[in-house]
């Protein structure tokens, strides 16, 4: 159950590993969070992450899911909802993909949009029924600035997050007043294992920077978190760029 | 003419009793979805509560007034059973002074049936909107525990629905007895109560109010009131720091005895309109003044009451169920913070107000009381101590923090954190504040199973 400013006692992270969800997981077991489900491919990092919240104190389960693998979401997110309410889903699982590589390997292209947006959206619903059945609960989604105007240099991943985002959105709105509260994530450049090796942009943040801004969101039961917060002001005049302007600008 | 099966083809509307809706206690935090149900009759109420043995369906908790603060009214995804429509007052025994009534009638409603026949309740919590049942699942507390208990203490049996949808007649003196008084409503719903009544001579009050500088002189004042009279209370200024630290108005009344009724009364107490209660002061909301200005009107209107005391006449109704104050609209919701430290544990008081006053919250006045023997409830809050409550608005950054650490304070000086307000406690702290705990979660098993009576606040502490 949460409590009054929003912190949950249970967690299920999807997408295991993702350094921003287990910077905010950390977080969140500092404060109420007794029990973490980590979701995701299985892997050996999976472990460690486990091992690490529990030396944090938290009782934690894995569990097999991959997003790509839709046909599984139901049977394997059920399973999680059935041990106990969850008060909270972290829906983090994604991938930036190669936009270099990917725009002449439709293929790889096509297994980012279909993590990103595809998976996000078979598990999302499945998070939101379940969560609706328990009267309460958070569901927050990882989308990105990426989501909010299309560039150049990532656009395949950018259009994924931004049908991401569209989603988030609706379902937030489809869910208003059922006492289950989804918010939508945007962070700029984080530098994660995501971001490894690549150029640092303006506004970048850290994952415990994405995950102090979503302690504040849950607590004030935002709709929208901008990580950093300038980043809301800054995308709102980007959005209005002319798109010549736009092309031409380093970024 | 069109034929009637040309009605336009909407979808329709859901059956209101069946659709979730968002259910908040007083201070408006931590909303929860859950189906509201009204029952009219005992039977409906027995009926409802049999469903929730029916599987896939998760339980539910009885409501009256949701005057609670917190959680502890509300039960996510389940049944909220509202109890308010259950209203009747059965019997008025005017020569012993007992009453038979349902447990979905205010306790204003109550006064005003009484006090025409001599007998008012025993125990006023400060606001009269406020169910019987309520009263009983929180054991409430009045300005006057020292002299008259909690609730609980002038309960003299009670019907209980409990989660196998039979009704049990509980007696005082019973385990059942004592873990309903103050459970939250966890061990079934309170249909009828039966309570023994005050007998007051008047419809009035004496009342004294007076200044007290600093928290020493409060303190003293409180602890060295001669003679002791049945309600007092303080208003301590939480926005007054340094040397005025704990500046407070604090008020003694008692009932006035028809011997000492002057002439001059019963036009004093014509003058006073309905519902027009002199205290406690208002609470001022920190709004568009900002901290400062607010502190600053809260100190003069608290040093313009003369140091040592001023005498005046009120009406019972008008002083304890005063014009409802409305719905506090803080953005964000209000915690309010009510904890208990035994008499023993003054220093960590003292350390507590400080705190308070120092980190500057826009809490613009705390209500001190002093609590006398507690009743057995098991859960139920009321010990011999220091009793000190305030409302806080939940945005504040680093709120939550700040008041996990005052928790530690009154745990580890042997106090504890009133449970029908809460929304935030930790739930690990909970059995050193309630050494009951572990006979209440027993019985709960064993009476109630399936835990088909659950509340969010149940759920969160692990109740
Ligand atoms: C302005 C204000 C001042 C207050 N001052 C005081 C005070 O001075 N002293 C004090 O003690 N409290 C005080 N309170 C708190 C209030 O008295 C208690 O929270 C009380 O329980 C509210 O009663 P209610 O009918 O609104 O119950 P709710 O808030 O609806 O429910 C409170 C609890 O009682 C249970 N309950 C309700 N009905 C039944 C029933 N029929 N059978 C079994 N359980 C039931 C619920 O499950 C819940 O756990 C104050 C509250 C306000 C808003
Ligand atoms: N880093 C940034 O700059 C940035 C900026 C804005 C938004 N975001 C978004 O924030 C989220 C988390 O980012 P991060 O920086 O923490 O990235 P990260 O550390 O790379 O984590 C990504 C996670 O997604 C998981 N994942 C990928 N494909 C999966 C699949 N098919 N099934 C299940 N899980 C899969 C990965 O699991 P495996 O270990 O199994 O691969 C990993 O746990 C992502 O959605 C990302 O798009 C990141």
């Amino acid at each position: 159950m949460k409590d009054a400013f929003g912190a949950p006692q249970s967690l299920l992270v999807l997408g295991a590993t993702s350094e921003i969800a287990l910077a905010t997981a950390r977080r969140l077991v500092a404060r109420r969070t007794r029990t973490v489900w980590l979701a995701g491919r299985p892997s050996p990092e999976r472990e460690s992450a486990a091992g690490w919240l529990r030396a944090l104190g938290a009782a934690v389960h894995t569990v097999d899911f991959d997003a790509l693998d839709t046909a599984a979401h139901e049977e394997c997110l059920g399973k999680v909802f059935a041990e106990g309410d969850i008060d909270m889903v972290l829906l983090a699982f994604g991938v930036l993909g190669d936009q270099a590589h990917d725009e002449s390997d439709p293929g790889a292209a096509v297994r980012v949009a279909q993590t990103n947006y595809t998976g996000a959206v078979s598990a999302g619903l499945i998070c939101a029924q379940a969560l609706q059945e328990q009267g309460q609960g958070s569901l927050v989604v990882l989308s990105s600035v990426a989501a909010e105007r299309a560039r150049r240099t990532d656009f395949i991943y950018g259009s994924s997050k931004a049908g991401l985002d569209t989603f988030a959105q609706g379902l937030g709105d489809a869910l208003h007043g059922t006492g289950v509260h989804v918010m939508v994530v945007r962070p700029g450049f984080v530098r994660s294992r995501m971001t490894e090796g690549r150029e640092e942009q303006p506004l970048a943040a850290t994952p415990e920077e994405v995950a102090v801004a979503i302690e504040s969101g849950l607590r004030r039961r935002a709709q929208t978190v901008w990580v950093p917060g300038a980043l809301r002001v800054v995308m709102s005049a980007v959005r209005h760029l002319p798109r010549g302007v736009f092309r031409r600008l380093p970024m | 003419m069109a034929p009637e099966s040309a009605a336009p083809a909407r979808p329709a509307a859901p059956a209101p009793a069946d659709w979730p809706v968002p259910v908040t206690g007083w201070g408006r935090t931590s909303a929860s979805s859950a189906r509201l149900l009204r029952p009219r009759s005992y039977e409906d109420a027995a009926e409802t509560v049999r469903g929730w043995a029916l599987p896939g369906a998760r339980g539910g908790i009885p409501r009256g007034l949701g005057r609670a603060h917190g959680d502890a009214a509300q039960s996510a995804g389940g049944a909220v059973l509202d109890m308010t429509a259950l209203n009747r007052v059965h019997v008025i025994d005017v020569a012993t002074g007992t009453l038979l009534t349902d447990a979905g009638v205010s306790l204003a409603r109550l006064a005003e049936v009484l006090l025409p026949h001599g007998w008012f309740l025993p125990v006023s919590p400060g606001s009269g909107q406020v169910t019987v049942g309520g009263a009983i699942g929180a054991d409430v507390h009045g300005l006057g525990h020292r002299a008259a208990g909690s609730f609980a203490r002038h309960l003299l049996s009670l019907e209980l629905l409990t989660a196998d949808g039979e009704v049990r007649t509980v007696p005082r003196g019973t385990p059942l007895f004592d873990a309903t008084t103050g459970g939250l409503g966890l061990t079934g719903a309170v249909l009828t109560a039966t309570l023994r009544l005050l007998r007051v001579e008047t419809s009035l009050l004496t009342v004294e109010t007076e200044r007290a500088p600093d928290l020493d002189d409060l303190l003293h004042r409180m602890s060295t009131s001669a003679p002791p009279r049945r309600y007092e209370a303080a208003w301590i200024d939480l926005l007054a720091r340094g040397r005025s630290t704990g500046r407070a108005a604090l008020l003694r009344a008692d009932h006035l005895p028809a011997r000492e009724l002057p002439s001059r009364a019963r036009r004093a107490a014509a003058a006073l309109g309905p519902g027009q209660g002199p205290y406690p002061p208002r609470q001022l909301a920190p709004g568009p003044l900002g901290l400062r200005a607010t502190g600053a009107w809260q100190g003069l209107r608290l040093r313009t009451l003369p140091r040592t005391g001023t005498r005046r006449l009120c009406e019972l109704d008008a002083f304890f169920h005063p014009r409802e104050a409305p719905r506090p609209r803080h953005r964000g919701g209000l915690i309010r913070y009510e904890c208990l430290l035994p008499y023993e544990a003054q220093g960590t008081l003292e350390r507590l107000v400080r705190r308070l006053a120092r980190r500057g919250c826009p809490a613009p006045l705390a209500l001190l009381r002093r609590f006398g023997e507690g009743d057995p409830g098991w859960l139920s809050f009321a010990a011999p101590g220091w009793s000190l409550c305030l409302d806080l608005p939940a945005r504040l950054p680093g709120l939550g923090a700040f008041l996990d650490r005052l928790d530690e304070e009154v745990a580890a000086a042997g106090g504890r954190v009133r449970l029908a307000e809460d929304a935030r406690l930790r739930p690990d702290l909970l059995a050193a504040m309630y050494p009951r705990l572990t006979e209440f979660r027993e019985l709960r098993r064993t009476l109630d199973p399936r835990g088909l009576f659950a509340s969010d606040l149940s759920r969160r502490l692990d109740l």
